[in-house]
């Protein structure tokens, strides 16, 4: 059987879609109503409520946790204050990514993790040797993500910078709340003790519906996190654990995170690798695509059509060319209901990813597979001050 | 001119697939069976009255889908139903299930330990690696790394570049498989006790080692090969039980054309020179042939039908050598009702799947104690399923048949096989069960129990081995069953082997089939 998480004594009462899909083994929301237009639109009008509890999560405790976890992740963790949060991609000896999340510092020696994939056999292999202690406690803690300009205000006018955390009271009880989040905007997510769920979300639902607050599912986080740029894993990279061949593995530099890759720290996994490859610049970028309206609605009018554009965002590899070669491939796109675009990240050989260059896209027309005008722009698609003020 | 282009010997899968793909290129063929049905090890029997039961061979793992799909078997009636799990009972109540189901079988693998959860995948994937490294190997003839002829070299080459291909690490790690023990190799991925064992148990079936025993990583691999070529759900059962393979593929060769006769038992493959040029049948009857082709196992083909005077000495001495040591037996029981687990009460999905009695390592290495000081295991391991719980036709509307692998029944067994040994082997078996299932000895309507003895003397496989010989290293790619005669000839023209005692071996694989028609159609 399938988990359910602590919430779903209320998402399931909710969910008039019966559209549910998995998540790490959880049973979650694709979405609540019937469509999941609106909730989309919460995101970026007032607020949503996801159930993000299916994320794993570990604790990672003693006097050489910021040592491991620094080892660990590509950025550098040794400097992250306490009250900060990380978000930072890990890879193997080869420099191929692993998994991406986020690390918060709880207090001097305690921080935690959060990421897609199982990740404490990792964990504690590099923990060997050291004064770190790993708990998983992907079960024990419930995780809410509240996401949208009406955020702030629902709770309580919280007074948090970007990328921190710190601990609230939420329907009285203690929870910690971080500035963070998947959808680009502004937004918290929250992270409490499974046994208080429940009491949370009531709290949350009471003070949030009247701020036009709404439960939110997957399909409508999926099109904020394409117009945020945010890559998801499975669907926008291969993690180097599930490659079946090297081909299907990335670096951090070929996702566009070399920001996040600190080649100043000494030793972490992956560094020398890392270090060959950006000395040599990557072959690969991951990068925004616009597809043009023009082009689409030239290809539908040829058949006698209205342009077509998907309702919900989809994640297949798409190709997309320069002249009759293959310059790479989109791995999700969809239509940002905000912008009016039809957008898609996508990789590109690095010859052709420079932001303004003009490609083909390959869509299917009335069964017949044609090119559509797209451009390399930068991501992210859409990103409101709001998020870090 | 003889009447036919080639004459098989025995009408096991095998042997049927050879004729099947010789008859479809136009040959002219004969295939002798000894028994009135074919089938061989791979057949269904009504052994008691409404319970049919694959006597033998009990799954489909490693059929070629090549063979499948080049033989048309759909078309001939096979259909090979999924084997959706394993249950592993363990003594205090709990019990290890492997599901299908990704979230499923993770979580339950959590339940054990949570980093055996997630080393599963990577082991997973390792173990798929690992196949498509060894699978071309299994496609092709074997080249002898020992000849110095240019197509033995060329071949030794594209191997050799396959290899190196492959990169250091994963190198590293098929040479690992192919050297260590199999609890050693687990040993190395994962910490539960229970799953250790289960996935050991594969690296141990059919051959006469423990868990422990250096080179049986690599068996476990073999076994693991069904899951390669996109096959999602590689461990099945085929409606209507194993016989319905052989059916399948016989009525595959009949309708190319090839001529199917039982209850013609070959006594001697007549030779002439060194030319194999046909058989002689018991009774007198002469058959002449440009080919023989033998299915039967190696030592019953050239020490038995062809005899050492027309072979080389050396030859000779190799087949002698080749290891049988038959390890496994069967218990075949047709139940009022379902067995009752204590760790999983009732008729839950668990039943459809295979049940494995594999507690701990400890638990088969001691079972494999027994049997190398030619003893009967107290406790066996053995490996379940309950066929018709996946296909009710097998037994009457509500009563069920079931399916036990059971080892180690050594061939040799201090004192030989006697009918009270035989029994004292079924109630070891059943004894053991009914410690997990309490219902059982009050279900059981029937027990048939089937001894290494009695598989040699049914269908004729030297020792009772179920892979006409040890997949043990030292018989396997170019040393099966021969040096130098690997390639499905023998010292004699005019004759080729096709069954699993050639490479790549047993497993209701049919591969030896199919590799030697190609290797004779090549020959011309």
């Amino acid at each position: 059987m399938l988990m359910t998480t602590p919430f779903h004594e209320r998402t399931s009462a909710l969910c008039a879609s019966h559209a549910w899909r998995r998540w790490a083994g959880y049973l979650v929301a694709s979405s609540y109503e019937l469509s999941h237009e609106r909730e989309y639109h919460a995101i970026r009008s007032a607020a949503a409520l996801f159930d993000v509890s299916p994320l794993y999560k570990y604790l990672v405790r003693g006097k050489e946790a910021a040592r491991l976890l620094d080892h660990v992740a590509t950025r550098n963790i040794r400097n992250l204050q306490v009250g900060q949060v990380a978000y930072t991609p890990w890879c193997d000896a080869a420099g191929k990514v692993l998994d991406d999340g986020t690390i918060a510092r709880l207090d001097e020696a305690t921080f935690r993790v959060t990421a897609a994939e199982p990740n404490l056999r990792w964990l504690e292999e590099n923990a060997r040797g050291l004064d770190a202690s790993i708990e998983d406690v992907s079960e024990s803690i419930a995780a809410l993500s509240l996401q949208g300009p009406a955020s702030r205000a629902i709770l309580d006018d919280i007074d948090l910078k970007y990328f921190r955390l710190k601990d609230a009271k939420l329907g009285g009880i203690p929870v910690t709340v971080s500035r963070t989040g998947y959808t680009g905007d502004l937004g918290y997510e929250i992270w409490m003790e499974k046994k208080s769920a429940l009491t949370v979300w009531d709290a949350l639902i009471e003070v949030g519906t009247p701020r036009g607050m709404t439960p939110a599912g997957m399909l409508a986080l999926d099109v904020a996190r394409i117009e945020a740029g945010l890559m998801l894993i499975d669907v926008d990279y291969v993690p180097a654990r599930k490659a079946f061949i090297e081909a299907q593995t990335s670096s951090p530099y070929e996702l566009d995170l070399a920001w996040a890759v600190d080649l100043k720290k000494e030793r972490f996994v992956g560094r020398e690798a890392l270090a060959a490859e950006a000395a040599r610049a990557p072959q690969w970028r991951f990068v925004g695509i616009e597809i043009e309206w023009e082009s689409l609605e030239r290809l539908y009018a040829e058949v006698g059509l209205a342009t077509r554009v998907p309702g919900a965002a989809w994640r297949t590899s798409v190709p997309i060319y320069a002249g009759a070669e293959q310059a790479g491939y989109a791995s999700s796109g969809g239509w940002s209901p905000l912008l009016k675009k039809y957008i898609a990240l996508a990789h590109l050989r690095a010859a052709h990813a420079a932001p303004g260059t003009q490609l083909e896209i390959e869509i299917t027309v009335e069964h017949q597979r044609k090119r559509a005008n797209a451009r390399v722009v930068k991501k992210p698609f859409f990103d409101p001050e709001r998020k870090r003020a | 001119m003889p009447k036919y282009d080639a004459i098989i010997i025995g009408g096991g899968h095998n042997g049927l697939v050879c004729a099947a793909y010789l008859a479809r290129a136009g040959k002219k063929v004969l295939v002798l069976e000894r028994r009135e049905r074919v089938g061989g090890a791979a057949m269904t029997e009504e052994v008691f009255p409404g319970f049919r039961f694959s006597v033998f061979s009990y799954v489909v793992s490693l059929l070629r889908p090549e063979i499948i799909r080049d033989l048309e078997l759909p078309r001939h009636g096979l259909h090979i139903l999924p084997l959706e799990s394993t249950i592993t009972p363990l003594d205090n109540g709990d019990y290890l299930g492997q599901w299908n189901d990704h979230d499923q079988n993770r979580r339950e693998l959590a339940r054990h330990s949570l980093r055996d959860a997630e080393a599963y995948d990577e082991f997973g994937l390792m173990l798929h690696q690992m196949a498509r490294a060894i699978k071309p190997m299994l496609a092709m003839a074997p080249p002898d790394p020992a000849a110095l002829s240019f197509g033995e070299l060329t071949a030794m080459n594209r191997l050799a570049e396959h290899f190196r291909a492959l990169g250091a690490k994963r190198f590293h790690m098929l040479h690992k498989l192919l050297t260590m023990s199999s609890a050693d190799f687990l040993d190395e991925w994962f910490e539960s006790e229970v799953l250790k064992a289960t996935k050991s148990a594969s690296g141990i079936i059919g051959t006469l080692l423990g868990p422990r025993s250096p080179g049986t990583a690599y068996v476990l691999l073999h076994h693991y090969m069904g899951e390669l070529d996109g096959v999602f759900r590689a461990w099945g059962f085929a409606k209507g039980g194993n016989g319905a393979v052989s059916g399948a593929i016989a009525g595959a060769a009949q309708a190319a054309g090839a001529e199917i006769r039982t209850g013609a038992t070959v006594a001697q493959v007549l030779v002439k020179g060194s030319r194999a040029i046909g058989v002689v049948l018991e009774g007198g009857e002469e058959i002449r042939a440009s080919l023989v082709v033998s299915g039967a196992d190696p030592r019953r083909t050239f020490l038995g039908l062809v005899g050492e005077k027309h072979l080389p000495d050396e030859f000779v001495e190799s087949i002698r050598r080749f290891r049988f040591r038959g390890a496994s037996a069967k218990v075949n029981l047709a139940l009022g009702e379902l067995p009752n687990f204590t760790c999983l009460p009732g008729r839950g999905p668990h039943l459809r799947g295979a049940i494995s009695i594999s507690p701990s390592v400890e638990y088969l290495e001691r079972a494999y104690d027994e049997a190398k000081y030619g003893e009967i295991s107290r406790r066996p391991y053995m490996d379940i399923v309950i066929p018709s719980m996946i296909d009710p036709a097998m037994a009457p509307p509500g009563k069920h048949v079931m399916s036990i692998f059971v080892q180690y029944a050594p061939y040799h067994l201090n004192g030989g096989w006697t009918d009270a040994r035989r029994e004292a082997l079924g109630d070891a078996v059943v004894d053991t069960l009914a410690q997990y299932a309490p219902n059982l000895k009050g279900a059981i309507l029937h027990r048939q129990v089937v001894t290494p003895a009695d598989i040699e003397r049914i269908v004729g496989l030297a020792e009772g081995n179920i892979f006409q010989g040890e997949l043990s290293l030292q018989q396997m790619f170019f040393l099966r069953p021969a040096p130098a005669w690997a390639r499905y000839r023998t010292p004699l023209s005019g004759l080729y082997q096709c069954g699993a005692g050639t490479h790549p071996g047993g497993g209701v694989m049919g591969a030896s089939g199919r590799n030697a028609a190609h290797a004779i159609l090549r020959a011309g």
